[in-house]
């Protein structure tokens, strides 16, 4: 009966048996919720560590967004496949292989293909690893949901961290150094009026202060994330 | 008196509740409370009233602060026409002074009091009179030759972040001003350090010699100011934070009147007296051989003890607490000097750093007064049981 069942509902093996849309509204929701009301950084208050190393420029922030992602939609896809079979006391070791196996190949995929961006960003990558949003997920959505839902949490929230780093990185650049993505963008002209470019903000307090600053803008815009007192 | 009552009602007409302006009603009321006593009264609980309202206290501190900066004032031109090696009389160091200095204290005021409106109007709440002696303080402890935009920028930085973050004011947990100052002094290090900065005008001579006592002793140079120079001031600094005996008037019209703490600036003195000593036993640069009383008169210590510690937002509360936050501010502010020549200045981030540990001792002494008296509670209920 089962089998007969199985050939009427004509569907990829991963996707959940209650023949959902792809795009569900449910399932956009994963995605989409983490760039506003559900926001790892700024909401959540998650991965505030590498929002201060790797914002300087904008440059490493977006190298930092797409490993993230790739290493966020991966791994939770991985644990949400495993999720019956782990089990449940040795689940962090099994969590932590997969997110360091995956750290490793975005880690050799950039030495290979952007050496230069490697030299400046290899460290940090190896932090991905302990980069609290990708565990916090694994253990909060992956471990309890479906291939699909799982892989849509995963890249969501890592999309919504990567906006604000870039958000962050594009201000910390532009007034720290005057450049974005490496080029000069503020005119020689302004530099001859007395213009100054701004060293705090090359300091991580400062990446501190523009994560508070947006904090306080979504707060202001987005009453219901106000705690009651 | 009842013209300038009546000329005030009539220009408050359309700002009352109900009115065509209503929303910028705190803008109206702001200037009407600096002319008159307020009239409204409080509504609930048990209030004591007293003339000594947070308008009063704000205006003590800036007639505090007069005497140091007329002299910062005087200091700025003496410092050009000595470097400069010209002839000068008194009052022409003055004029130069007040021509460099009177536009800071402009921007400050004008940039800082916008932004306050702004919020008290989108918040719809009365205008705080905190701001006019940040204001003024904010110019009085940069260097003369900072750009007026890096002072607008510092300005609206301090009043945003330090301050309306966190819900204005009497709700900061940073001194407001020190805040403008670290910001400018990371922010614009080559204006804010080194030996050019200090004397206005002076950066295009190559054979200045504007560097504070602080900085050639860092740089492990000997200095050839005498004692009653450091104390008297005329020494290069930030504006006016020099002459020690002016900002001393300052302090004792503060403890005479009560607005200032007089526990935090004695612990002050106690607590960098100390450990300037300690270092001078010590003594194997020159920072560490410079003689204690040299150091309490060098610098921005006696300013920022006296008109930035005791900040009484930012400082401790209790009584007990005040000792500590003093002391501690004291002996960091001779540790930062001594131990990080890249901070000649330590004061501002020994104040900032004990601003942030000031509300964790009033917690531990409040902690403590509570378990003493529980356990004399105690004691008196076996004794009569």
């Amino acid at each position: 009966m089962s089998k007969e069942n199985n050939r009427l509902k004509p569907s990829l093996f991963f996707l959940s048996k209650d023949r959902e849309a792809l795009f569900s509204k449910k399932n956009r929701a994963l995605l989409s919720d983490p760039m506003d009301d559900n926001n790892p950084i700024t909401v959540q208050v998650l991965g505030i560590c590498s929002a201060l190393a790797i914002t300087v420029q904008l440059k490493p922030a977006i190298v930092m967004t797409i490993s993230v992602i790739a290493v966020m939609g991966a791994s939770n896809v991985i644990v949400s496949i495993l999720r019956n079979l782990i089990p449940n006391r040795i689940r962090i070791i099994v969590q932590l292989v997969v997110v360091a196996s995956l750290v490793a190949l975005v880690d050799q995929v950039l030495k290979a293909f952007a050496y230069d961006v490697y030299k400046e960003l290899s460290i940090f990558i190896g932090l991905i690893i302990t980069n609290c949003i990708v565990m916090g997920r694994l253990e909060a959505f992956a471990l309890g949901n479906g291939v699909w839902k799982s892989f849509l949490d995963g890249v969501g929230n890592a999309a919504g961290y990567g906006v604000i780093l870039i958000i962050v990185a594009f201000f910390r650049e532009l007034l720290g150094s005057g450049n974005l993505y490496g080029y000069k963008v503020i005119p020689d002209a302004f530099y001859e009026m007395g213009y100054e470019n701004n060293g705090l903000m090359l300091l991580s307090p400062m990446a501190l202060i523009t994560v508070g600053i947006l904090i306080w803008i979504q707060r202001s815009k987005n009453r219901k994330l106000i705690e009651e007192k | 008196m009842i013209f300038l009552r009546n000329l005030v009602d009539r220009i408050r007409k359309p700002f009352e509740v109900g009115q065509k302006f209503e929303k910028f009603a705190p803008a109206v009321n702001a200037f009407d409370t600096l002319l008159f006593v307020p009239n409204h009264t409080t509504k609930s609980g048990a209030h004591i009233r007293d003339a000594v309202d947070l308008k009063r206290t704000m205006v003590t501190v800036i007639i505090a602060l007069l005497p140091a900066l007329f002299y910062g004032i005087y200091n700025t031109g003496f410092q050009h026409y000595i470097q400069l090696g010209e002839k000068f009389s008194f009052l022409d160091a003055f004029i130069h002074g007040t021509w460099k200095i009177v536009p800071m204290i402009i921007v400050s005021y004008v940039v800082g009091l916008t932004i306050e409106f702004g919020f008290a109007i989108y918040r719809g709440h009365e205008v705080n009179e905190g701001y006019l002696v940040t204001g003024l303080l904010i110019p009085m402890i940069m260097p003369v030759d900072i750009p007026l935009w890096m002072v607008a920028l510092s300005v609206a930085f301090a009043v945003f972040i330090a301050k309306e973050a966190f819900g204005g004011t009497g709700m900061n947990i940073l001194n407001p001003a020190l805040t403008a100052r670290a910001f400018a002094f990371f922010a614009y290090p080559t204006y804010m350090s080194g030996n050019k900065v200090w004397v206005s005008e002076a950066s295009n001579i190559d054979s200045i010699s504007g560097e504070t006592i602080l900085g050639s002793l860092a740089a492990g140079n000997e200095i050839n100011y005498s004692f009653s120079e450091m104390f008297n001031g005329s020494i290069p600094g930030s504006i006016a934070e020099t002459s020690t005996f002016w900002i001393i008037i300052g302090g004792l019209i503060l403890i005479f009147t009560g607005v200032g703490s007089w526990r935090i600036i004695i612990g002050g003195l106690i607590g960098a007296s100390i450990t300037a000593i300690l270092f001078n036993f010590w003594g194997i640069n020159e920072l560490m051989s410079f003689s204690w009383i040299n150091h309490l008169a060098v610098g921005g210590f006696a300013f920022g003890i006296i008109f930035m510690a005791t900040d009484p937002v930012s400082a401790a509360q209790t009584y007990s607490g005040k000792w500590i936050y003093g002391i501690l501010v004291g002996v960091f502010c001779i540790l930062i000097r001594v131990f990080n020549p890249a901070y000649p200045e330590g004061v501002m981030l020994a104040i900032l750093l004990m601003n942030v540990f000031a509300p964790t001792i009033d917690h531990y002494i409040v902690e403590k007064n509570i378990k003493k008296r529980k356990k004399r509670w105690q004691l008196s209920n076996l004794k009569n049981s």
